[in-house]
């Protein structure tokens, strides 16, 4: 739904995986998964330390 | 023809009405015979079909700090006139006196019930708070617009004492009320559509005949500067709610949002949650919350020392339907919680 929270003047976006597993993929082994999830969580916790200009 | 007169009641903060600037501004609520200050200009713009009967009075500061007494205050003060109308300001970009303005206009609506105006520039938080309920006209910043101000208020009280219809917003400058109105139509949808559409690529003026929400600038939050030290809390809007739905958390359109401890807890467990939520296929989260809200990993980053804490609660509710001035109101309070609890960053996952 990135472009939901675009639209509504998000600026700091990480697009997930999938909307019905944002943080998630079931077709991944749960190492695998778990593994994807800390790369988004590791993502997002950057953005939330970089500078962002307004709209 | 004196009783065809409307009788006409003004509202005034304590500086346009006569008493003092920000020194009176803790007066209590009061009412003099007649028209005073702005009241004069109303009077004339009124002429000869209506008189101001009665000023009511009061200070912006005791008006904002006792919002819901001075307004039942001035309706007893008011009612013993017997107005057929109330006016109040206008405010311009005054903050409290908008308050003030839309509270009165209420107050008296709701009690006395007879028609209301006020007036109040667009930026003034009074028209945030009261548009929906009471007509707001459109004025400039400051008093130098008067006498506009005047003018479309009295013309617009006027049309609501005689009961006719105060037209569409941009008609009769005032604030849209959010209002939806049936209007009968001699041309079909598609033909109207398609004359609006000639227009636009014309270059010709037009009007939509639904009006976009506005979402208005979001100032972003300054960055992190030490996540070493940094408070992280998960937000969702995925519907994830405890067995049951102790909150209930509507499925869709929500009104409302929940916290949920999962203090001690190292991932979150399926057989502990639900999903209530109408706008996605949930069977992935149902199987594994942590798709959703991701403690597993985001206790690892705490145990890690990535981040100093992650905070002992999650915020959920339901993104589907939902009203921008919902999710407004909810973002609001949830901010508010999170920064009353020291939290420094939000992960909201969105579905």
């Amino acid at each position: 739904m990135t472009p939901v929270a675009k639209m509504v003047g998000s600026r700091r976006i990480i697009t997930g995986v999938r909307i019905v597993n944002p943080m998630g993929n079931a077709d991944l082994g749960p190492e695998a998964e778990r593994a994807l999830r800390r790369d988004i969580a590791l993502r997002a916790l950057a953005i939330l330390q970089s500078d962002v200009r307004p709209e | 023809m004196e009783s065809n007169k409307l009788r006409v009641v003004h509202y005034l903060n304590q500086f346009f009405g006569g008493i003092g600037g920000e020194d009176k501004a803790g007066i209590g609520p009061r009412v003099i015979d007649g028209p005073t200050g702005p009241g004069r200009a109303l009077q004339a713009a009124i002429g000869n079909r209506g008189e101001v009967v009665a000023t009511a009075i009061c200070g912006d500061n005791f008006f904002a700090e006792n919002l819901e007494e001075a307004g039942n205050q001035i309706v007893a003060l008011v009612r013993p006139y017997d107005p057929d109308i109330l006016i109040a300001g206008p405010a311009f970009e005054a903050g409290r006196y908008g308050l003030a303005c839309g509270a009165v206009c209420k107050a008296v609506k709701d009690k006395l019930g007879i028609p209301v105006v006020t007036g109040m520039y667009e930026d003034n938080p009074g028209v945030d708070l009261y548009h929906k309920e009471i007509i707001i006209v459109r004025t400039a910043n400051s008093v130098r617009g008067m006498n506009e101000a005047v003018d479309r208020m009295v013309r617009l009280a006027l049309k609501l004492a005689a009961g006719e219809s105060v037209g569409k917003p941009a008609e009769g400058w005032y604030v849209p009320r959010g209002m939806i109105v049936n209007e009968v139509s001699e041309r079909t949808g598609a033909e109207r559509v398609v004359a609006m559409l000639l227009d636009k690529l014309q270059g010709r003026p037009f009007e939509s005949e639904v009006s976009q929400p506005k979402y208005g600038p979001v100032p972003p939050a300054p960055p992190i500067k030490d996540l070493s030290s940094a408070v992280i809390a998960l937000v969702t809007d995925g519907g994830l709610v405890p067995k049951g739905n102790p909150d209930r958390i509507e499925s869709g359109g929500a009104t409302h949002y929940g916290r949920y401890s999962f203090k001690g807890s190292d991932r979150l467990k399926a057989e502990d949650l639900d999903v209530n939520h109408q706008g996605y296929d949930s069977v992935f989260i149902r199987q594994d919350p942590n798709r959703l809200v991701p403690l597993d990993v985001m206790r690892d980053l705490e145990r890690e020392r990535v981040f100093a804490k992650l905070h002992d609660y999650f915020y959920a509710t339901t993104g589907v339907a939902t009203t921008v001035e919902n999710a407004r109101k909810m973002g609001r309070g949830i901010a508010a919680e999170l920064k009353a609890a020291g939290v420094s960053g939000v992960i909201l996952t969105s579905t």
